[in-house]
């Protein structure tokens, strides 16, 4: 069995508490909330945090308000936010995301921030010790070379969270707390395009919750490509909001593509949509513009060139979705089960 | 056998069932034991490179570390077949790959072992990393091992029964096919584990995940230079093996003599990265296939070329080369047949036996060309596979000895079940169907060391407490041998199998038996169970019969009682008549033993492939292929399987589906692939994927619907008629699904696994025009050797070989 190396633990009560241990400790603290991907990282010595700051015992951390739009604590489990009543009805691009992360058994301990905070992977890099002292290791970890891009002076792994874009595209916002006090940012302005570095979060600060603006008039769709029906990341996700007039003609769209890039990221794809209708044509031509925008490469499962060709195609299934076409037999060869 | 089955045939929980699903089974890795230690093992993190220095002071003064081993205290190579003796237990001055083990630390807790390996410094000369076959081949220089051919060359084989040249010459076409087939690995659930223990004798223990406790036993004394009456190996259940603990590890042997050196028990539990180093599974295969056919598809002649990247050890590599070859022609009648085979040196963890064992890539090739026969001949290809499947009670061209076979049915009722006839080439764009049959030995006929005592020996115990205990040394690895073992010995003295006790699996108290692989326990040990349990039924009937005054022929067991079979209301209970017997014969045990019959092959080579009979499949595949994406889906797979006779059907078709399961993970995704760093900046060679999460098998949600049929036609060398059933159902489902996705859209994925970035190159090429095939493109040049030519049995042949082929390989300029 691989072991964790040794680390201080609290577990604080609250989130001010919390934001104080941080602050004291300095960046040799971090957060752990499912610890689903934190313990496996620690195990393979990626992150040797000297000290972890427990989120599961803050009570504040699992409120959720309805008013105009849903907040949604940071702390839910992902199988908490797949229960969520008002997740499913009224934002359907991200309970399909967070119903399709990992397996059943880490939803239940995974939660939204620690999705949202996922570190970026790549397949010289998750790996244990060993293996990579075996490539003398790389750029993001104890090394010189990135070995995806030999001449990158910067880390490319991927972002692998399926949570983030489908928030992207519904135009969510992230509330961050330290001791200095509390700011809130757009989705899209939490992260960074640096495999390393890839959070404006600084270390101080604890993500607490999610805003969700109204859903009137929106409807939304997230498409996520892995080989198997459970537990892999996503090697491509696809997240759309479509705000139509009655009359079927695109007000608004928000197209985001995870698992692409070292960030998640919001695409032009949504704006060539707006004034048109969701015509096969119109579709076509926003999911070429996506696609020129994923840059995947060579540090996750399948072929980067097939997945870079089939982008287009998933975007469609999307939009075609919120344009209300009978998707259901594509989801299950996709997503190897029903959602 | 006239009389109906009480046990055997019948669906029934199997004997180990509730321990298996209560979690009470004791797998190595619970053998828990006062002052145990525990060791872990360091690995080198370089693929090929010559040991300068070690320096295990530091980690040797860490508190709570015991014992730091490396190589200089193994002085003995070890290997399981006598002919590769060319591992070390830790490599005493070379590695040969990423993974391979280099010193030992034995601590109180995995912990500090784990952390005082940190603390060995080993100073290593990096070699020219060798990454392939074709690189092996033009680099002969530096050898990865000073043995073999020549080069980096392993072994080389080749045989030709009749002149293939003039057959395919006299053919009405003549298809030549070069496929692909990508390695992969075992994947059981239960990593490997040990414990060894000195006794106050100081005679070893080994507890061990091993699927032949009985090889263990030898290769484990030898490596240890003890006597092997010191030395007892007893296999704990496995959690699976697949092939992949078959081998005498490097950790069996440290544990055991860090156990000898220390007098303290000690333990090892591999990680799964580590399962990934240990490997010995599916070797890659590049093969070249030329048949000639006639033109209403009768077969006229076959040459099979294969080239085997070997990895780093030779293991059963020689084993696998021959069964490259072998079993091609115990499915379909080929008249003439030349195999050449090749087995590669690389810096990569060895290859091996997988289920299926060297079959699976040939049988891949030869059922995906069949394909491609058919169609260019305008044939069903079910019905060019009826019209050639061979004859029961036949010889083949390479002197296998063929008993029953129901291949015909089972292509019969594959074809029903999946509505073959009107779904065949008639199924809209994107969705096929692809049908593929396999065979498989029912047991390896010689064993692996040379000797002619039996294969499998079985013991009984009853006495007047009713109780029947069977020892045998088969393993329990999870394919239900234990359960065969007791529905065997129940059935012949008619008691409950639940009321029957297996020990199995251990050297100290068992009869041998050489344990879990070729499919070959059900044959073997049911035959030798049938023997012991006769002989005690025999006994048991002479007392009975007197007390019921009758002849002991007229004794019959059924249900836990002993009767008159003329009048059966005169009955007594089973313990009641062992009473008498105990009575009239003194203490009750019996012995029964097992040796293969002899093949009829008496060429050098002749001795890889014969087997007491022969399985076969049949299986179609649907799959839906997604024109844009190439994205594949396996709705739903039928298939049939000719296994003798299903001592227990609820076992048989659970082995079947998990064929299946296996078979579309090793279609569609799995494999042990590595990747090479830019030579210019470094020599690495790593396994790409050494974890579960990444080397990519089917999850539940990826399996389809199996429709399971069993084809019941009992052999006459076969315990109750009984064949194997644990890897012939394997065979056919990757070629399955290469013709369904071919049947689907109409292109060739002639290499597996069969990916979707594949399909959609393949459907590219087809939009452009060109051939819509993606696979390998040719095939190297390969220094085979002059064939022993062995003349066919209907050619004159007496099964032996009409010349004395040079050793030395034709083509020496193609190493130079
Ligand atoms: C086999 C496997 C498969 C997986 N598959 C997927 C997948 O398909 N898709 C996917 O998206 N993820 C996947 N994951 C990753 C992981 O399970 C999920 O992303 C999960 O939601 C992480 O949440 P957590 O609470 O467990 O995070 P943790 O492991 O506790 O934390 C992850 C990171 O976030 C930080 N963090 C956690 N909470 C906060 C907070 N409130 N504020 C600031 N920082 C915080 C931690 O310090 C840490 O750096 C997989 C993991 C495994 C082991
Ligand atoms: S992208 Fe490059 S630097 Fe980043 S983890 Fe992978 S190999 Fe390392």
């Amino acid at each position: 069995m691989m072991r964790l190396p040794w680390f201080e633990f609290h577990s604080p009560r609250s989130i001010s508490e919390a934001a104080k241990i941080l602050a004291a400790e300095g960046p040799q603290a971090m957060l752990i909330a499912g610890g689903t991907d934190l313990l496996p990282n620690m195990k393979r010595r990626h992150q040797t945090p000297a000290t972890l700051v427990s989120l599961r015992q803050i009570e504040a951390l699992k409120k959720a308000a309805n008013g105009s739009g849903v907040t949604l604590g940071a702390a839910f489990t992902l199988n908490e936010i797949v229960a969520n009543a008002a997740v499913r009805e009224q934002y359907a691009g991200l309970w399909q995301a967070a119903a399709q992360v990992a397996t059943v058994h880490l939803r239940n301990m995974g939660t939204l921030g620690g999705n949202l905070c996922l570190d970026t992977r790549c397949n010289y890099y998750n790996q244990n010790y060993e293996w990579r002292k075996a490539i003398d290791f790389c750029l993001k970890k104890d090394g010189e070379i990135c070995w995806v891009a030999t001449a990158s002076k910067r880390c490319v792994a991927a972002s692998s969270t399926d949570t983030a874009p489908a928030l992207m595209s519904l135009g969510a916002t992230a509330r961050l707390v330290s001791t200095q006090g509390e700011r809130d940012v757009a989705l899209a302005d939490l992260y960074k395009n640096d495999g390393i570095d890839y959070l404006t979060r600084r270390p101080d600060e604890i993500l607490t919750e999610v805003k969700l603006p109204a859903p009137e008039g929106w409807r939304s769709s997230y498409w996520k490509l892995r080989r198997r029906g459970a537990f892999d990341f996503p090697v491509l996700g696809v997240a759309a909001a479509v705000r139509t007039a009655s009359d079927g003609t695109v007000e608004d769209a928000r197209i985001a593509l995870g698992a692409v890039s070292s960030r998640p990221f919001l695409t032009k794809g949504g704006e060539l949509l707006i004034g048109k209708k969701l015509s096969d044509d119109a579709i076509a031509e926003a999911g070429a513009k996506v696609a020129s925008a994923a840059k995947p490469m060579d540090n996750t499962d399948l072929d980067l060139y097939w997945r870079k060709a089939v982008a287009a195609e998933f975007v469609g299934y999307a939009l075609r979705e919120i344009r209300g076409d009978d998707m259901s037999a594509t989801r299950v060869r996709i997503a190897r089960h029903a959602l | 056998m006239t009389k109906r089955f009480d046990v055997i045939g019948k669906p029934r929980r199997r004997v180990d069932g509730r321990a298996k699903v209560t979690g009470l089974t004791r797998f190595a890795d619970d053998v828990v034991l006062p002052r145990m230690l525990h060791c872990k093992l360091l690995r080198s993190p370089h693929p090929h490179a010559t040991i300068e220095s070690i320096d295990v002071s530091r980690a040797q003064a860490r508190p709570g570390v015991h014992l730091v081993l490396t190589g200089k205290d193994f002085p003995v190579t070890f290997g399981i077949l006598p002919v590769t003796q060319d591992e070390y237990p830790l490599a005493p001055e070379r590695v040969r790959y990423v993974g391979d083990p280099v010193a030992a630390v034995v601590a109180r807790d995995e912990q500090t072992a784990f952390e005082a390996l940190g603390f060995i410094e080993v100073e290593y000369r990096p070699l020219k990393t060798i990454s392939d076959p074709e690189e092996a081949l033009a680099t002969p220089e530096p050898r990865i091992h000073s043995y073999g051919e020549q080069g980096n060359i392993h072994r080389l084989q080749a045989f030709e029964f009749g002149d293939v040249n003039e057959a395919l010459a006299k053919a009405d076409h003549v298809f030549e096919d070069v496929f692909f087939y990508q390695g992969n690995t075992h994947l059981p659930i239960e990593q490997h584990a040990s414990v060894a223990a000195v006794d106050g004798e100081g005679k070893l223990t080994l507890w061990s995940s091993t699927q032949v406790p009985h090889y263990i036993h030898r290769a484990l004394a030898n490596a240890l230079q003890i006597p092997p009456a010191h030395v007892r190996v007893i296999a704990c259940p496995n959690g699976g093996g697949f092939g992949g603990k078959c081998d005498l590890h490097n950790h069996e042997i440290v544990v055991s003599k860090a156990a000898i050196l220390l007098g303290r028990p000690v333990k090892i539990c591999l990680t799964r990265e580590e399962v990934f180093y240990m490997h010995r599974g599916r070797h890659p295969v590049l093969m070249k296939m030329r048949t000639g056919v006639t033109k209403d598809g009768k077969i006229t002649g076959m040459h099979t070329q294969t080239l085997l990247d070997g990895g780093a050890y030779g293991g059963y590599g020689a084993a696998s080369t021959f069964y490259t070859g072998v079993l091609q022609t115990v499915a379909y009648h080929i008249p003439r047949y030349k195999f050449d085979a090749c087995r590669i040196f690389t810096n990569k963890p060895p290859c091996g036996p997988k289920r299926g064992h060297g079959t699976p890539q040939p049988r891949f090739g030869q059922e995906v060309q069949l394909d491609k026969i058919a169609e260019k001949l305008e044939i069903d290809p079910a019905e060019l596979r009826l019209s050639i499947v061979a004859k029961p009670d036949s010889l083949t061209a390479n002197w296998l000895k063929i008993g029953t076979i129901g291949l015909a049915e089972c292509i019969r009722k594959v074809v029903a079940s999946s509505d073959w006839k009107n779904r065949f080439r008639k199924l809209p764009e994107g969705r096929g169907v692809g049908l593929a049959c396999g065979a498989y030995l029912c047991g390896a006929g010689l064993p692996i060391y040379w000797n002619k005592m039996p294969q499998s020996g079985v013991q009984l115990l009853i006495d007047r407490s009713g109780q029947v205990t069977v020892f045998c040394g088969a393993t329990e690895i999870g394919q239900g041998s234990d359960d065969v073992l007791a529905a065997i010995v129940a059935e012949v003295l008619g008691v409950d199998p639940y009321d029957v006790r297996c020990v199995t699996g251990d050297t100290g108290l068992t009869p041998v038996d050489l344990g879990s692989y070729s499919s070959r326990v059900t044959v073997m040990m049911g035959n030798a169970a049938i023997q012991a349990a006769e002989l005690l039924r025999d006994l048991i009937a002479r007392a009975a019969a007197e007390h019921m005054e009758t002849v002991p022929e007229n004794v019959g067991f059924a249900l836990g009682r002993v009767f008159r079979a003329d009048d059966p209301g005169k009955l007594m209970s089973f313990r009641e008549a062992i009473v008498l017997a105990e009575e009239k014969f003194g203490t009750l045990g019996s012995v029964g033993s097992y040796s293969p019959p002899r093949s009829p092959g008496r060429y050098k080579g002749a001795g890889v492939g014969p087997s007491p009979a022969y399985s076969y499949t049949a299986c179609v595949v649907e799959a839906e292929v997604d024109r844009k994406t190439g994205w594949i889906t396996v709705p739903k797979v039928w298939i049939a399987h000719d296994i003798g006779r299903a001592v227990n059907p609820v076992s048989a078709r659970g082995q079947v589906e998990g064929s299946v399961y296996m078979g579309l993970g090793e279609a569609l995704m799995e494999e042990q692939v590595f990747r090479r760093l830019p030579p210019k900046l470094s020599n690495a060679l790593v396994h790409k994927i050494p974890s579960l999460l990444e080397y990519k098998s089917l999850t539940s949600l990826d399996m389809p619907e199996v429709f399971t049929e069993l084809v019941e036609d009992p052999d006459p060398n076969c315990p109750f008629g009984a064949k194997e059933v644990g890897q012939g159902p394997l065979l056919p489902v990757m070629p399955a699904v290469a013709n369904a996705v071919y049947d689907a859209i109409g292109v060739r994925i002639d290499e597996l696994p069969i990916t979707p970035d594949k399909v959609l190159a393949a459907l590219e090429k087809k939009a452009k025009g060109e051939t819509p095939r993606v696979g390998p493109e040719s095939f190297p040049d390969v220094p085979y050797p002059e064939p022993m030519l062995v003349p066919p049995p209907w050619e004159g042949g007496d099964g032996n070989s009409v010349n004395t082929p040079r050793r030395r390989p034709l083509k020496k300029e193609a190493l130079a």
